[in-house]
């Protein structure tokens, strides 16, 4: 660890995050109830306080909310939920702006203006704001009755496409600079087509790049989505994600139900911290002006 | 050159707001059928055929849009269908609580921000840096919604110092309603600032410290070093060449704000802009999300516009440029 110069703050939060992802990766197996099921849920059991204070149940570690869910299994399928909107709008905003940036980077002049000033105007509107206007236009534009069928894909496209100009512009970078290699220049001259040598030559360039950019939209991605789904635009109160529950738990705020608010608040602070930690260092080692020393010598 | 840059600019802003304007047209079209609208169900249909043809909708469809273009130039967005009242009529009453709001917010970010980014790019290894950078990490992860949520957990619920929704009292001013000529209205700001300054001023100091150890790292500032000015001289030095980036990082923060205000207002029932915009995506009210379709996108070019003006004025260097955004594009894509 020490040999790659990251500190334990780093490891922390590399560890945090892995055990996150594990734990609600296979929460079916171990919490206590199903949340998404609303049979199974008693409004008799509603807003327990959580077992270790008083007046609390043994058999809701942390609770429940206002419908008489256990507040643990809301949090870990709300969580389930939150990353995988998230996960899922950082593969289509990849999707979407690795080939426009290759394209753009690739390709160069009217094609590469023309996409990089549309990243560019899409870029100055910040991304919570385009993914509300998209959410926006898909609710005026479904019916009603398919809005709560439709609420994660709806919520995984306005996402991923207010971000994908990130993704354009890095590869963009990346492209541009390989494109003008010589190696490429040789290949097309041994023969291979346009298309190919970008598939095969340019293209795995931008791999990594790509992998670091996913890093770091991942824990936004997150956030959009549970600071949508708090606006009550995002997922409905039947099917909760840690958005949802927050904004479930606000109602109860002035009337001491604390737990209702605190519990899923830290379930989605502490990973998204992680991330943002995470990809903080990614970022200062990848960037070498971030660092101290060759700061001094000044840059190129 | 300067008005060649603002023809420049506002040339390249008509297609934007056109293409926006036919996004903003395109989705009226899914606001249901403006006949029934008007006339109710059980129209017949020669007064149908009367309504269309006085509403123009028997146009072709360019025709139409040029038609909608013009009336929102002339500032008609239409009718809410939640609220039954004009949509411009609506947004205005709502505007003072938000550009109070985003105001106050906005000053004491560039205050925190710009203070704390240029102490910590220059005092590095100070403790306090330590700190600040610490905090400021926070403030970037935290989801203003969330920040909001637990201020008002703290003290509002608990503490009981402050309160956690509208306005306060509120004067009316020819018109216009201000929070800011009463006690009430100002302790009603308190957690709704905070909450947005938080997040703000977090970003605004982790760009103007980028932007300062740049310039602190460059061969001017060295060599003003090496003549043995103080410590001081070179700092200042170092300040004003940071500036352009810092304006840069303001202008994207001001867009910033306009996005989370919105996210603001939800939380602390704030009675502005952005909570109406929250309230009519959630009611799929068409004309008023297409109101605020434009009226973003417009601010959004004058922002840009006047980020460009401002950073001519500061650094003459940018004005041999052709197109004046050299360093905006730089400092842009740090954020």
């Amino acid at each position: 660890m020490r040999r790659w110069g990251l500190g334990w703050g780093t490891l922390i939060a590399a560890g945090m995050l892995a055990v996150a992802v594990l734990a609600v990766a296979t929460a079916p197996l171990y919490a206590p109830q199903d949340p998404f099921n609303l049979a199974s849920l008693r409004l008799l059991d509603s807003l327990d306080p959580p077992s270790f204070l008083h007046g609390g149940v043994k058999k809701f570690p942390l609770g429940t909310d206002a419908q008489g869910r256990d507040l643990l299994s809301a949090i870990l399928y709300g969580a389930r939920l939150s990353f995988m909107v998230g996960g899922l709008a950082v593969v289509l905003a990849a999707v979407v702006g690795v080939p426009i940036g290759l394209a753009a980077g690739y390709a160069g002049g009217a094609l590469d203006a023309v996409l990089m000033r549309l990243a560019d105007a899409q870029l100055a509107i910040p991304s919570m704001l385009v993914a509300l206007l998209a959410d926006g236009v898909a609710r005026s534009v479904l019916r009603r009755s398919l809005l709560e069928a439709a609420s994660v894909p709806i919520l995984v496209i306005a996402i991923g496409l207010a971000r994908w100009p990130h993704f354009a512009r890095v590869v963009r970078g990346v492209a541009q600079l390989e494109g003008g290699k010589d190696y490429i220049a040789a290949a097309r001259l041994a023969g291979i087509s346009w298309f190919d040598a970008a598939l095969d030559h340019v293209l795995p360039n931008v791999i990594g790049p790509v992998l670091v950019m996913f890093a770091l939209t991942l824990g936004f991605a997150v956030m959009d989505e549970a600071t949508l789904s708090f606006l009550g635009v995002g997922l409905p109160p039947t099917r909760p994600s840690l958005g949802t529950l927050i904004r479930l738990g606000n109602d109860y705020l002035l009337s001491g139900e604390w737990w209702v608010v605190v519990f899923p608040a830290l379930a989605l602070a502490i990973p998204v911290l992680a991330a943002n930690l995470l990809g903080d260092t990614i970022r200062d080692r990848l960037d070498p002006r971030g660092h101290g020393r060759q700061i001094a010598q000044g840059r190129a | 050159m300067i008005l060649r840059l603002i023809l420049l600019r506002l040339a390249q802003a008509v297609p934007v707001l056109l293409v926006v304007a036919a996004l903003a047209f395109a989705l009226g079209k899914f606001a249901g059928d403006p006949l029934t609208a008007a006339l109710g169900p059980d129209a017949t249909a020669a007064q149908r055929q009367a309504a269309a043809a006085e509403l123009g909708l028997n146009a072709s469809l360019p025709e139409r849009y040029l038609r909608f273009v013009v009336r929102v130039a002339e500032g008609d967005f239409g009718f809410s269908t939640r609220l039954g009242a004009p949509v411009g009529q609506v947004i205005a009453e709502r505007l003072p609580a938000t550009l109070e709001l985003a105001g106050v917010a906005f000053l004491v970010s560039l205050v925190i921000g710009i203070g704390g980014g240029a102490y910590t790019a220059v005092r590095r290894r100070a403790r306090s840096t330590r700190l600040l950078m610490v905090g400021s990490l926070l403030g970037v992860s935290l989801p203003p919604f969330l920040t909001g949520t637990l201020l008002i957990l703290l003290f509002a619920a608990t503490l009981r110092l402050l309160p956690s929704f509208g306005r306060g009292e509120v004067v009316d001013v020819g018109g216009w309603t201000t929070g800011l000529l009463t006690a009430g209205g100002w302790r009603a700001l308190v957690l709704p600032v905070t909450t947005l300054a938080i997040f703000q001023s977090s970003l605004l100091l982790r760009l103007v410290r980028a932007g300062v150890i740049t310039a602190m790292a460059s061969e001017y500032v060295r060599f003003a070093r090496a003549r043995g000015l103080s410590h001081g001289v070179v700092v200042r030095h170092a300040l004003v060449n940071a500036l352009v980036p810092v304006v840069a990082a303001a202008s994207v923060q001001l867009g910033m704000l306009v996005a989370f205000s919105v996210v603001t207002e939800t939380v602390f029932q704030w009675p502005g802009v952005g909570q109406l915009l929250v309230q009519s995506v959630a009611a799929a009210d068409v004309p008023v999300i297409a109101a605020y379709l434009v009226l973003v996108a417009l601010l959004f070019v004058a922002i840009n516009l006047a980020a460009d003006l401002l950073c001519l004025a500061i650094d003459p260097r940018l004005r041999g440029v052709r197109r004046g955004t050299a360093g905006l594009d730089a400092a842009g894509a740090g954020a």
